[in-house]
Protein backbone atom coordinates (compact mmCIF):
# COMPACT_ATOMS: atom_id res chain seq x y z
CA UNK A 1 0.00 0.00 0.00
CA UNK A 2 1.17 3.68 -1.16
CA UNK A 3 0.72 6.60 1.17
CA UNK A 4 -1.42 7.90 -1.33
CA UNK A 5 -4.10 5.30 -0.18
CA UNK A 6 -4.46 6.70 3.23
CA UNK A 7 -7.32 8.76 3.36
CA UNK A 8 -5.73 11.65 6.14
CA UNK A 9 -9.03 13.52 6.84
CA UNK A 10 -10.59 10.16 8.43
CA UNK A 11 -7.02 9.17 10.22
CA UNK A 12 -7.61 8.61 14.16
CA UNK A 13 -8.33 11.53 16.06
CA UNK A 14 -9.24 13.73 13.20
CA UNK A 15 -12.27 16.32 13.50
CA UNK A 16 -13.66 14.59 10.09
CA UNK A 17 -13.40 10.95 11.88
CA UNK A 18 -14.85 12.56 15.14
CA UNK A 19 -18.24 14.11 13.74
CA UNK A 20 -18.96 10.80 11.14
CA UNK A 21 -19.11 8.50 14.75
CA UNK A 22 -21.32 11.14 15.94
CA UNK A 23 -23.42 11.13 12.99
CA UNK A 24 -23.89 7.26 12.90
CA UNK A 25 -24.27 7.07 16.32
CA UNK A 26 -27.23 9.43 16.37
CA UNK A 27 -28.70 7.67 13.18
CA UNK A 28 -28.93 4.65 15.28
CA UNK A 29 -30.35 5.85 18.49
CA UNK A 30 -32.77 7.40 15.61
CA UNK A 31 -33.31 3.68 14.70
CA UNK A 32 -34.24 2.45 18.19
CA UNK A 33 -36.78 5.80 18.64
CA UNK A 34 -38.87 4.53 16.04
CA UNK A 35 -39.09 1.46 17.37
CA UNK A 36 -39.66 2.89 21.16
CA UNK A 37 -42.06 5.83 19.92
CA UNK A 38 -44.17 3.69 18.23
CA UNK A 39 -44.74 1.54 21.08
CA UNK A 40 -45.25 4.56 23.33
CA UNK A 41 -47.92 6.43 20.61
CA UNK A 42 -49.69 2.89 20.27
CA UNK A 43 -49.76 2.43 23.85
CA UNK A 44 -51.13 6.12 24.65
CA UNK A 45 -53.83 5.84 21.46
CA UNK A 46 -55.32 2.44 22.70
CA UNK A 47 -55.70 4.14 26.14
CA UNK A 48 -56.98 7.85 24.99
CA UNK A 49 -59.43 6.25 23.27
CA UNK A 50 -60.65 3.32 25.94
CA UNK A 51 -60.81 5.94 28.70
CA UNK A 52 -63.95 7.03 28.59
CA UNK A 53 -65.60 3.41 28.15
CA UNK A 54 -63.33 1.75 30.74
CA UNK A 55 -65.87 0.41 33.13
CA UNK A 56 -67.24 -2.41 34.15
CA UNK A 57 -69.89 -2.90 31.86
CA UNK A 58 -66.77 -4.51 29.16
CA UNK A 59 -66.22 -7.10 31.46
CA UNK A 60 -70.24 -7.67 32.66
CA UNK A 61 -72.00 -7.49 29.16
CA UNK A 62 -72.46 -9.58 25.94
CA UNK A 63 -72.35 -8.46 22.56
CA UNK A 64 -75.05 -5.80 21.75
CA UNK A 65 -76.23 -3.93 18.67
CA UNK A 66 -76.27 -0.84 21.21
CA UNK A 67 -72.87 0.25 21.70
CA UNK A 68 -74.14 1.59 25.47
CA UNK A 69 -74.74 -2.19 26.35
CA UNK A 70 -72.55 -4.13 24.89
CA UNK A 71 -69.64 -5.44 26.29
CA UNK A 72 -67.20 -8.57 25.81
CA UNK A 73 -68.03 -10.80 28.36
CA UNK A 74 -68.76 -13.95 26.00
CA UNK A 75 -65.51 -12.81 24.30
CA UNK A 76 -63.26 -12.98 27.65
CA UNK A 77 -64.95 -16.40 28.29
CA UNK A 78 -64.36 -17.68 24.94
CA UNK A 79 -60.69 -16.74 25.14
CA UNK A 80 -60.15 -18.37 28.47
CA UNK A 81 -62.02 -21.52 27.30
CA UNK A 82 -59.91 -21.54 23.72
CA UNK A 83 -56.48 -20.43 25.45
CA UNK A 84 -57.07 -22.99 28.27
CA UNK A 85 -58.16 -25.53 26.08
CA UNK A 86 -55.17 -25.14 23.98
CA UNK A 87 -52.46 -24.64 26.73
CA UNK A 88 -54.03 -28.61 27.72
CA UNK A 89 -53.39 -30.02 24.52
CA UNK A 90 -50.42 -28.23 23.31
CA UNK A 91 -47.81 -28.38 26.72
CA UNK A 92 -47.76 -32.34 26.52
CA UNK A 93 -47.28 -32.89 23.22
CA UNK A 94 -44.59 -30.10 22.80
CA UNK A 95 -42.94 -30.88 25.94
CA UNK A 96 -42.97 -34.81 24.42
CA UNK A 97 -41.75 -33.34 21.23
CA UNK A 98 -39.08 -31.77 22.96
CA UNK A 99 -38.05 -34.77 25.03
CA UNK A 100 -37.49 -36.83 21.92
CA UNK A 101 -35.22 -34.31 20.05
CA UNK A 102 -33.21 -33.10 23.09
CA UNK A 103 -32.41 -36.75 24.85
CA UNK A 104 -33.45 -39.63 22.27
CA UNK A 105 -32.75 -38.30 18.35
CA UNK A 106 -29.76 -39.05 16.41
CA UNK A 107 -29.07 -35.47 14.79
CA UNK A 108 -27.28 -37.58 12.18
CA UNK A 109 -30.05 -39.58 11.07
CA UNK A 110 -32.29 -38.49 7.85
CA UNK A 111 -35.57 -38.37 9.73
CA UNK A 112 -34.40 -36.53 12.90
CA UNK A 113 -32.63 -33.35 10.54
CA UNK A 114 -36.18 -33.74 8.72
CA UNK A 115 -38.36 -33.26 12.09
CA UNK A 116 -35.74 -30.60 12.61
CA UNK A 117 -36.33 -28.58 9.89
CA UNK A 118 -40.05 -28.84 9.65
CA UNK A 119 -40.39 -27.46 12.89
CA UNK A 120 -38.02 -24.51 12.00
CA UNK A 121 -40.42 -23.94 9.05
CA UNK A 122 -43.27 -24.15 10.71
CA UNK A 123 -42.60 -21.65 13.02
CA UNK A 124 -42.90 -19.49 10.51
CA UNK A 125 -45.72 -20.29 8.38
CA UNK A 126 -48.25 -17.38 8.20
CA UNK A 127 -50.79 -18.30 10.79
CA UNK A 128 -53.67 -17.73 8.06
CA UNK A 129 -52.71 -20.64 6.36
CA UNK A 130 -53.11 -22.44 10.01
CA UNK A 131 -56.54 -20.88 9.55
CA UNK A 132 -57.31 -22.94 5.72
CA UNK A 133 -55.88 -26.56 7.79
CA UNK A 134 -58.39 -25.43 10.65
CA UNK A 135 -61.11 -24.60 8.26
CA UNK A 136 -60.41 -27.29 5.56
CA UNK A 137 -59.20 -29.81 8.22
CA UNK A 138 -60.24 -29.78 11.58
CA UNK A 139 -63.73 -27.99 10.96
CA UNK A 140 -65.08 -28.79 7.66
CA UNK A 141 -63.30 -32.81 6.81
CA UNK A 142 -62.95 -33.62 11.15
CA UNK A 143 -66.13 -32.02 11.49
CA UNK A 144 -65.64 -30.23 14.40
CA UNK A 145 -67.59 -27.09 13.30
CA UNK A 146 -67.30 -23.76 14.47
CA UNK A 147 -66.52 -24.87 18.29
CA UNK A 148 -64.27 -24.62 21.00
CA UNK A 149 -62.07 -27.44 20.33
CA UNK A 150 -62.17 -26.34 16.70
CA UNK A 151 -60.37 -23.35 17.83
CA UNK A 152 -58.14 -25.36 20.35
CA UNK A 153 -57.04 -27.69 17.78
CA UNK A 154 -56.06 -25.21 15.00
CA UNK A 155 -54.59 -22.78 17.80
CA UNK A 156 -52.13 -26.54 19.00
CA UNK A 157 -50.88 -26.36 15.70
CA UNK A 158 -50.07 -23.34 15.29
CA UNK A 159 -47.81 -22.54 18.51
CA UNK A 160 -46.89 -26.01 19.06
CA UNK A 161 -43.47 -25.18 17.27
CA UNK A 162 -43.06 -22.01 19.61
CA UNK A 163 -43.83 -24.77 22.33
CA UNK A 164 -41.32 -27.00 20.99
CA UNK A 165 -38.34 -24.60 20.68
CA UNK A 166 -38.83 -23.39 24.05
CA UNK A 167 -39.20 -26.27 25.75
CA UNK A 168 -36.00 -27.85 24.00
CA UNK A 169 -34.04 -24.99 24.94
CA UNK A 170 -34.78 -25.11 28.59
CA UNK A 171 -33.92 -28.60 28.30
CA UNK A 172 -30.70 -28.49 26.66
CA UNK A 173 -29.78 -25.21 29.78
CA UNK A 174 -29.87 -28.09 31.89
CA UNK A 175 -26.05 -29.89 32.22
CA UNK A 176 -24.93 -33.08 30.99
CA UNK A 177 -23.22 -33.99 34.26
CA UNK A 178 -26.44 -34.22 36.08
CA UNK A 179 -27.53 -36.70 33.76
CA UNK A 180 -23.95 -38.77 33.75
CA UNK A 181 -24.40 -38.65 37.44
CA UNK A 182 -27.94 -40.02 37.44
CA UNK A 183 -27.06 -42.83 34.78
CA UNK A 184 -23.79 -43.70 36.82
CA UNK A 185 -25.94 -44.37 39.51
CA UNK A 186 -27.66 -47.00 37.66
CA UNK A 187 -31.01 -45.02 36.84
CA UNK A 188 -32.51 -45.59 33.41
CA UNK A 189 -32.51 -43.14 30.76
CA UNK A 190 -35.96 -42.61 31.25
CA UNK A 191 -35.95 -42.28 35.13
CA UNK A 192 -32.52 -39.92 34.38
CA UNK A 193 -35.56 -37.56 32.62
CA UNK A 194 -38.41 -37.98 34.67
CA UNK A 195 -36.52 -37.50 38.18
CA UNK A 196 -33.58 -35.18 37.32
CA UNK A 197 -33.76 -33.64 33.95
CA UNK A 198 -37.82 -32.51 33.62
CA UNK A 199 -37.42 -31.31 37.27
CA UNK A 200 -34.41 -28.91 36.27
CA UNK A 201 -36.06 -27.57 33.57
CA UNK A 202 -39.45 -26.64 35.01
CA UNK A 203 -39.01 -22.93 34.76
CA UNK A 204 -38.07 -22.70 31.72
CA UNK A 205 -40.37 -24.88 30.00
CA UNK A 206 -43.40 -22.83 32.36
CA UNK A 207 -41.90 -19.73 30.91
CA UNK A 208 -42.02 -21.21 27.34
CA UNK A 209 -45.70 -22.21 27.82
CA UNK A 210 -46.36 -19.02 28.95
CA UNK A 211 -45.43 -18.07 25.86
CA UNK A 212 -46.51 -19.53 23.46
CA UNK A 213 -50.10 -19.55 25.07
CA UNK A 214 -49.86 -15.72 24.90
CA UNK A 215 -49.35 -15.70 21.39
CA UNK A 216 -52.12 -17.63 20.83
CA UNK A 217 -54.37 -15.33 22.53
CA UNK A 218 -53.91 -12.52 20.40
CA UNK A 219 -54.03 -14.47 17.41
CA UNK A 220 -57.63 -13.65 15.02
CA UNK A 221 -56.94 -14.56 12.02
CA UNK A 222 -57.32 -18.00 12.11
CA UNK A 223 -59.86 -18.36 13.69
CA UNK A 224 -61.81 -15.92 11.84
CA UNK A 225 -61.29 -18.62 9.07
CA UNK A 226 -63.23 -21.48 11.06
CA UNK A 227 -65.58 -19.30 11.56
CA UNK A 228 -65.13 -17.25 15.13
CA UNK A 229 -66.66 -14.21 13.34
CA UNK A 230 -70.59 -14.78 14.78
CA UNK A 231 -72.50 -12.81 17.34
CA UNK A 232 -72.48 -14.79 20.37
CA UNK A 233 -74.18 -13.70 23.38
CA UNK A 234 -73.75 -16.44 25.22
CA UNK A 235 -70.71 -18.05 27.01
CA UNK A 236 -69.27 -21.25 25.81
CA UNK A 237 -70.62 -24.30 28.78
CA UNK A 238 -67.65 -26.76 26.94
CA UNK A 239 -65.37 -27.35 23.89
CA UNK A 240 -68.19 -28.11 21.17
CA UNK A 241 -69.99 -25.19 22.31
CA UNK A 242 -69.90 -21.46 19.85
CA UNK A 243 -67.70 -19.19 20.80
CA UNK A 244 -66.16 -15.98 20.29
CA UNK A 245 -62.74 -14.62 21.34
CA UNK A 246 -61.25 -11.28 22.47
CA UNK A 247 -58.82 -10.32 19.21
CA UNK A 248 -61.81 -11.40 16.89
CA UNK A 249 -64.57 -9.34 19.25
CA UNK A 250 -62.36 -6.31 18.82
CA UNK A 251 -62.14 -6.88 14.74
CA UNK A 252 -65.21 -6.89 14.84
CA UNK A 253 -65.96 -3.54 16.61
CA UNK A 254 -63.34 -2.19 14.89
CA UNK A 255 -64.95 -2.74 11.67
CA UNK A 256 -68.40 -0.93 12.81
CA UNK A 257 -68.79 3.00 11.37
CA UNK A 258 -70.02 4.32 14.41
CA UNK A 259 -67.52 5.71 16.57
CA UNK A 260 -68.82 4.28 19.89
CA UNK A 261 -67.46 0.82 18.68
CA UNK A 262 -64.47 1.94 18.16
CA UNK A 263 -63.99 2.86 21.73
CA UNK A 264 -65.54 -0.02 23.15
CA UNK A 265 -62.81 -2.09 20.77
CA UNK A 266 -60.41 0.28 22.44
CA UNK A 267 -61.38 -0.40 25.91
CA UNK A 268 -61.52 -4.19 24.59
CA UNK A 269 -57.89 -3.78 23.67
CA UNK A 270 -56.86 -2.88 26.76
CA UNK A 271 -58.34 -5.96 28.96
CA UNK A 272 -56.67 -8.42 25.95
CA UNK A 273 -53.32 -5.82 26.70
CA UNK A 274 -53.67 -6.23 30.61
CA UNK A 275 -53.96 -10.20 30.52
CA UNK A 276 -50.83 -10.13 28.14
CA UNK A 277 -49.09 -8.38 30.54
CA UNK A 278 -50.17 -10.31 33.46
CA UNK A 279 -48.99 -13.75 31.24
CA UNK A 280 -46.00 -12.20 30.76
CA UNK A 281 -45.27 -11.09 34.54
CA UNK A 282 -45.91 -14.71 35.44
CA UNK A 283 -43.27 -15.92 33.16
CA UNK A 284 -40.78 -13.63 33.96
CA UNK A 285 -41.05 -13.97 37.84
CA UNK A 286 -40.86 -17.58 37.58
CA UNK A 287 -38.08 -16.84 35.23
CA UNK A 288 -36.07 -14.59 37.65
CA UNK A 289 -37.31 -17.02 40.99
CA UNK A 290 -36.83 -20.33 40.10
CA UNK A 291 -34.77 -20.06 37.10
CA UNK A 292 -31.38 -21.47 38.08
CA UNK A 293 -28.17 -20.67 36.42
CA UNK A 294 -25.50 -23.65 35.95
CA UNK B 1 -42.42 -43.86 26.48
CA UNK B 2 -39.66 -42.97 24.00
CA UNK B 3 -42.01 -44.09 21.05
CA UNK B 4 -44.50 -42.10 22.24
CA UNK B 5 -42.50 -39.22 22.38
CA UNK B 6 -40.99 -39.95 18.59
CA UNK B 7 -44.76 -39.76 18.07
CA UNK B 8 -45.25 -36.24 19.14
CA UNK B 9 -42.21 -34.90 17.51
CA UNK B 10 -43.55 -36.79 14.08
CA UNK B 11 -47.04 -34.60 14.86
CA UNK B 12 -45.33 -31.62 13.74
CA UNK B 13 -44.40 -33.29 9.79
CA UNK B 14 -47.58 -34.92 10.05
CA UNK B 15 -49.25 -31.01 10.75
CA UNK B 16 -47.07 -29.87 7.35
CA UNK B 17 -48.17 -33.12 5.59
CA UNK B 18 -52.12 -31.76 6.71
CA UNK B 19 -51.31 -28.65 5.27
CA UNK B 20 -50.27 -29.26 2.32
CA UNK B 21 -53.29 -31.96 1.62
CA UNK B 22 -55.64 -29.50 3.16
CA UNK B 23 -54.42 -26.87 0.71
CA UNK B 24 -53.78 -29.48 -2.21
CA UNK B 25 -56.76 -30.90 -3.32
CA UNK B 26 -59.12 -28.10 -3.15
CA UNK B 27 -56.35 -26.12 -5.15
CA UNK B 28 -56.30 -28.80 -7.71
CA UNK B 29 -59.94 -28.63 -7.97
CA UNK B 30 -60.24 -25.11 -8.56
CA UNK B 31 -57.81 -25.28 -11.15
CA UNK B 32 -59.68 -27.97 -13.10
CA UNK B 33 -62.53 -25.10 -13.32
CA UNK B 34 -59.99 -22.14 -13.89
CA UNK B 35 -56.87 -22.23 -16.04
CA UNK B 36 -53.42 -21.63 -14.05
CA UNK B 37 -53.17 -18.59 -17.53
CA UNK B 38 -56.26 -16.65 -16.70
CA UNK B 39 -55.15 -17.05 -12.42
CA UNK B 40 -51.58 -15.46 -13.05
CA UNK B 41 -51.63 -13.16 -16.09
CA UNK B 42 -55.05 -11.71 -15.83
CA UNK B 43 -56.43 -9.09 -13.37
CA UNK B 44 -59.79 -8.63 -12.55
CA UNK B 45 -59.98 -10.30 -9.73
CA UNK B 46 -63.91 -10.79 -8.64
CA UNK B 47 -64.42 -14.76 -7.75
CA UNK B 48 -67.78 -14.26 -5.64
CA UNK B 49 -69.59 -11.89 -8.56
CA UNK B 50 -71.63 -12.70 -11.27
CA UNK B 51 -69.43 -12.72 -13.80
CA UNK B 52 -66.49 -14.35 -11.87
CA UNK B 53 -63.21 -13.08 -12.47
CA UNK B 54 -59.98 -15.28 -11.55
CA UNK B 55 -57.50 -13.07 -11.75
CA UNK B 56 -55.18 -13.05 -9.16
CA UNK B 57 -52.42 -10.36 -10.22
CA UNK B 58 -53.88 -7.38 -7.85
CA UNK B 59 -53.85 -9.60 -4.56
CA UNK B 60 -49.96 -10.34 -5.46
CA UNK B 61 -49.50 -6.54 -6.17
CA UNK B 62 -51.01 -5.52 -3.19
CA UNK B 63 -49.27 -8.09 -1.02
CA UNK B 64 -45.74 -6.76 -2.82
CA UNK B 65 -46.62 -2.93 -2.29
CA UNK B 66 -47.32 -3.53 1.93
CA UNK B 67 -44.29 -5.91 2.11
CA UNK B 68 -42.41 -3.08 0.60
CA UNK B 69 -43.39 -0.60 3.05
CA UNK B 70 -42.78 -2.72 5.42
CA UNK B 71 -39.20 -3.43 4.58
CA UNK B 72 -39.26 0.05 4.42
CA UNK B 73 -39.37 0.59 7.86
CA UNK B 74 -38.13 -2.26 9.15
CA UNK B 75 -35.09 -2.79 7.53
CA UNK B 76 -33.02 0.51 8.15
CA UNK B 77 -34.46 0.94 11.24
CA UNK B 78 -34.59 -3.11 12.58
CA UNK B 79 -30.38 -2.63 11.25
CA UNK B 80 -30.26 0.17 12.78
CA UNK B 81 -31.19 -1.33 16.19
CA UNK B 82 -29.56 -4.22 16.09
CA UNK B 83 -25.65 -2.50 15.36
CA UNK B 84 -26.89 -0.01 18.25
CA UNK B 85 -27.48 -2.80 20.58
CA UNK B 86 -24.47 -5.03 19.46
CA UNK B 87 -21.61 -2.52 19.57
CA UNK B 88 -22.52 0.61 21.14
CA UNK B 89 -24.60 -0.17 24.11
CA UNK B 90 -23.37 -1.04 27.61
CA UNK B 91 -24.25 -4.70 28.47
CA UNK B 92 -26.71 -3.10 30.77
CA UNK B 93 -28.52 -0.67 28.99
CA UNK B 94 -29.08 -4.10 26.29
CA UNK B 95 -30.35 -6.14 28.73
CA UNK B 96 -33.13 -3.36 29.06
CA UNK B 97 -33.37 -2.00 25.47
CA UNK B 98 -33.91 -5.06 24.15
CA UNK B 99 -36.94 -6.79 25.82
CA UNK B 100 -38.31 -3.15 25.25
CA UNK B 101 -38.21 -3.48 21.53
CA UNK B 102 -39.06 -7.71 21.74
CA UNK B 103 -42.46 -6.01 22.92
CA UNK B 104 -43.34 -5.07 19.82
CA UNK B 105 -43.90 -8.20 18.98
CA UNK B 106 -46.22 -9.36 21.36
CA UNK B 107 -48.42 -7.03 20.56
CA UNK B 108 -51.48 -9.06 18.69
CA UNK B 109 -51.64 -8.13 15.39
CA UNK B 110 -55.17 -6.55 15.92
CA UNK B 111 -53.68 -4.34 17.81
CA UNK B 112 -51.78 -2.92 15.59
CA UNK B 113 -54.42 -2.55 12.97
CA UNK B 114 -56.52 -1.23 15.17
CA UNK B 115 -52.92 1.27 15.29
CA UNK B 116 -52.79 1.69 11.69
CA UNK B 117 -56.77 2.49 11.21
CA UNK B 118 -57.10 5.49 14.12
CA UNK B 119 -53.84 6.76 14.59
CA UNK B 120 -51.18 6.36 11.46
CA UNK B 121 -54.04 6.75 8.76
CA UNK B 122 -55.63 9.94 10.07
CA UNK B 123 -51.94 11.77 10.63
CA UNK B 124 -50.94 10.84 7.30
CA UNK B 125 -54.11 12.51 5.52
CA UNK B 126 -53.79 15.52 8.29
CA UNK B 127 -49.71 16.32 7.14
CA UNK B 128 -49.49 14.97 3.57
CA UNK B 129 -46.92 17.07 1.92
CA UNK B 130 -47.74 16.83 -1.85
CA UNK B 131 -50.76 15.52 -4.00
CA UNK B 132 -53.98 13.97 -2.52
CA UNK B 133 -53.92 12.75 0.88
CA UNK B 134 -54.36 9.08 1.20
CA UNK B 135 -58.09 7.65 1.47
CA UNK B 136 -59.78 6.19 4.44
CA UNK B 137 -58.34 2.52 3.91
CA UNK B 138 -54.90 2.62 2.21
CA UNK B 139 -51.67 0.08 1.86
CA UNK B 140 -48.88 3.03 2.93
CA UNK B 141 -50.08 3.36 6.73
CA UNK B 142 -51.15 -0.57 7.07
CA UNK B 143 -47.41 -1.60 5.65
CA UNK B 144 -45.95 1.03 7.70
CA UNK B 145 -47.38 -0.26 10.97
CA UNK B 146 -46.91 -3.85 9.67
CA UNK B 147 -42.54 -2.87 9.56
CA UNK B 148 -42.74 -1.83 13.13
CA UNK B 149 -44.06 -5.20 13.81
CA UNK B 150 -41.52 -6.51 12.47
CA UNK B 151 -38.75 -4.67 13.31
CA UNK B 152 -37.97 -7.00 16.65
CA UNK B 153 -37.36 -9.91 14.08
CA UNK B 154 -34.81 -8.20 12.19
CA UNK B 155 -33.62 -6.48 15.43
CA UNK B 156 -33.24 -9.41 17.35
CA UNK B 157 -31.50 -11.83 14.61
CA UNK B 158 -29.19 -9.28 13.60
CA UNK B 159 -28.28 -8.40 16.39
CA UNK B 160 -28.15 -12.68 17.27
CA UNK B 161 -25.91 -13.09 14.06
CA UNK B 162 -23.67 -9.86 15.42
CA UNK B 163 -22.76 -10.45 18.73
CA UNK B 164 -21.74 -13.96 17.33
CA UNK B 165 -19.06 -12.61 15.68
CA UNK B 166 -15.40 -12.74 17.64
CA UNK B 167 -14.43 -10.36 19.78
CA UNK B 168 -10.71 -11.11 18.09
CA UNK B 169 -12.02 -9.22 14.88
CA UNK B 170 -13.31 -6.05 16.00
CA UNK B 171 -10.14 -6.24 18.21
CA UNK B 172 -7.96 -6.45 15.30
CA UNK B 173 -9.99 -3.67 13.35
CA UNK B 174 -9.57 -1.40 16.42
CA UNK B 175 -5.74 -2.14 17.00
CA UNK B 176 -5.37 -1.12 12.86
CA UNK B 177 -6.56 1.90 14.11
CA UNK B 178 -10.42 1.52 12.84
CA UNK B 179 -13.07 3.85 14.20
CA UNK B 180 -16.15 2.39 15.85
CA UNK B 181 -17.89 3.79 12.76
CA UNK B 182 -15.37 1.71 10.69
CA UNK B 183 -15.14 -1.64 13.04
CA UNK B 184 -19.22 -1.85 13.21
CA UNK B 185 -19.72 -1.28 9.56
CA UNK B 186 -16.57 -2.86 7.45
CA UNK B 187 -15.84 -5.39 9.55
CA UNK B 188 -18.85 -7.03 12.13
CA UNK B 189 -21.57 -5.82 9.55
CA UNK B 190 -20.08 -8.24 6.63
CA UNK B 191 -18.80 -10.86 8.96
CA UNK B 192 -22.71 -11.04 10.13
CA UNK B 193 -24.07 -10.56 6.91
CA UNK B 194 -25.85 -13.91 5.98
CA UNK B 195 -27.16 -13.34 9.24
CA UNK B 196 -28.40 -10.21 8.37
CA UNK B 197 -29.89 -11.04 5.27
CA UNK B 198 -31.78 -14.51 6.74
CA UNK B 199 -33.53 -11.67 9.42
CA UNK B 200 -34.54 -10.07 6.29
CA UNK B 201 -35.62 -12.63 4.16
CA UNK B 202 -37.78 -14.17 7.61
CA UNK B 203 -39.66 -10.47 7.60
CA UNK B 204 -40.43 -10.51 4.22
CA UNK B 205 -42.03 -13.97 4.72
CA UNK B 206 -43.97 -12.50 7.77
CA UNK B 207 -44.89 -9.49 6.22
CA UNK B 208 -45.94 -11.65 2.99
CA UNK B 209 -48.41 -13.73 5.44
CA UNK B 210 -49.60 -10.45 7.93
CA UNK B 211 -53.58 -10.45 7.87
CA UNK B 212 -54.94 -9.08 10.49
CA UNK B 213 -53.78 -4.79 10.02
CA UNK B 214 -54.16 -5.13 6.23
CA UNK B 215 -57.57 -6.40 6.50
CA UNK B 216 -58.31 -3.58 8.87
CA UNK B 217 -56.47 -0.80 7.75
CA UNK B 218 -55.98 -1.66 3.71
CA UNK B 219 -59.34 -2.15 2.49
CA UNK B 220 -60.88 -4.20 0.44
CA UNK B 221 -60.52 -3.49 -2.94
CA UNK B 222 -58.64 -5.74 -5.45
CA UNK B 223 -57.24 -3.09 -7.33
CA UNK B 224 -54.07 -3.41 -9.59
CA UNK B 225 -52.05 -0.58 -8.65
CA UNK B 226 -48.61 0.37 -7.06
CA UNK B 227 -49.88 3.26 -5.03
CA UNK B 228 -49.69 2.95 -1.47
CA UNK B 229 -52.62 5.71 -0.85
CA UNK B 230 -55.44 3.78 -2.63
CA UNK B 231 -56.95 0.82 -0.68
CA UNK B 232 -56.26 -2.69 -1.48
CA UNK B 233 -56.89 -5.95 -0.93
CA UNK B 234 -53.48 -8.28 -0.05
CA UNK B 235 -53.60 -12.28 -0.47
CA UNK B 236 -54.13 -12.51 3.35
CA UNK B 237 -56.55 -9.95 3.68
CA UNK B 238 -58.91 -11.82 0.85
CA UNK B 239 -58.94 -15.37 2.27
CA UNK B 240 -59.93 -13.84 5.79
CA UNK B 241 -62.38 -11.59 4.15
CA UNK B 242 -63.56 -14.94 2.34
CA UNK B 243 -63.58 -17.06 5.44
CA UNK B 244 -65.91 -14.75 7.00
CA UNK B 245 -68.69 -15.09 4.35
CA UNK B 246 -68.91 -18.43 5.33
CA UNK B 247 -68.47 -20.00 1.98
CA UNK B 248 -70.42 -24.05 1.29
CA UNK B 249 -67.70 -26.26 1.23
CA UNK B 250 -67.20 -27.69 -2.48
CA UNK B 251 -68.32 -24.29 -3.87
CA UNK B 252 -65.65 -22.23 -6.06
CA UNK B 253 -65.72 -19.59 -3.66
CA UNK B 254 -64.65 -21.93 -0.93
CA UNK B 255 -61.70 -23.30 -3.48
CA UNK B 256 -60.49 -20.15 -3.93
CA UNK B 257 -59.33 -19.32 -0.28
CA UNK B 258 -57.41 -22.05 -1.10
CA UNK B 259 -55.69 -21.63 -4.29
CA UNK B 260 -55.29 -18.70 -2.96
CA UNK B 261 -53.95 -20.19 0.21
CA UNK B 262 -51.50 -22.27 -1.63
CA UNK B 263 -49.94 -19.05 -3.52
CA UNK B 264 -49.28 -17.51 -0.09
CA UNK B 265 -47.91 -20.76 1.56
CA UNK B 266 -45.44 -21.37 -1.45
CA UNK B 267 -43.96 -18.13 -1.33
CA UNK B 268 -43.50 -17.92 2.41
CA UNK B 269 -42.25 -21.43 2.46
CA UNK B 270 -39.38 -20.58 -0.16
CA UNK B 271 -38.41 -17.25 2.01
CA UNK B 272 -38.42 -19.83 5.44
CA UNK B 273 -36.11 -22.21 3.73
CA UNK B 274 -33.91 -19.87 2.40
CA UNK B 275 -33.36 -17.66 5.78
CA UNK B 276 -33.02 -21.12 7.45
CA UNK B 277 -30.05 -21.94 5.40
CA UNK B 278 -28.20 -18.90 5.76
CA UNK B 279 -28.68 -18.81 9.59
CA UNK B 280 -27.11 -22.31 9.20
CA UNK B 281 -24.11 -20.88 7.50
CA UNK B 282 -22.94 -17.51 9.71
CA UNK B 283 -23.69 -20.81 12.64
CA UNK B 284 -21.46 -23.00 11.14
CA UNK B 285 -18.62 -20.05 10.54
CA UNK B 286 -18.21 -19.26 14.08
CA UNK B 287 -19.04 -22.08 16.43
Amino acid sequence: MSAGDINLRDAPGSRARRIKDLAFQALLVISLAVGLITLGALLVDVVTTAWPRLDWRVLTNFPSGFPDRAGAQSAIMGTIWVVGLTGLICVPIGLGAAVYLEEYADEERWHNRLIELNIQNLAAVPSIVYGILGLGFISRALGFGQTVIAASLTLTLLVLPIMIISAREAIRAVPPSIRQASLALGATEWQTIRHQVLPAAVPGIATGSILALSRAIGEAAPLIMIGGLTFVTFNPDGPFSAFTVLPIQIFNWISRPQDEFRVLAAAAIVVLLVILLLMNATAILLRNRYGRRW
Amino acid sequence: MRTLMFLCALLSVGTTIAILIALAVPTLEFFGEVSLREFFTTSDWSPLFEPPGFGVLPLISATIVTTFWALVVCVPFGLGTAILLSEYASPRARSILKPVIELLAGIPTVVYGFFALTYVTPLLREHWPIGDPPSTFNALSAGLVMGVMILPIVASLSEDAMTAVPDSLRAGAAALGGSRLQVATRVVVPAALSGIVASFVLAISRALGETMIVLIAAGSAPQLTGDPREAMQTMTAFIASAGIGDQSTGSIGYKTIFAVGSTLFVATMVMNLFSIRLVRRFREVYE
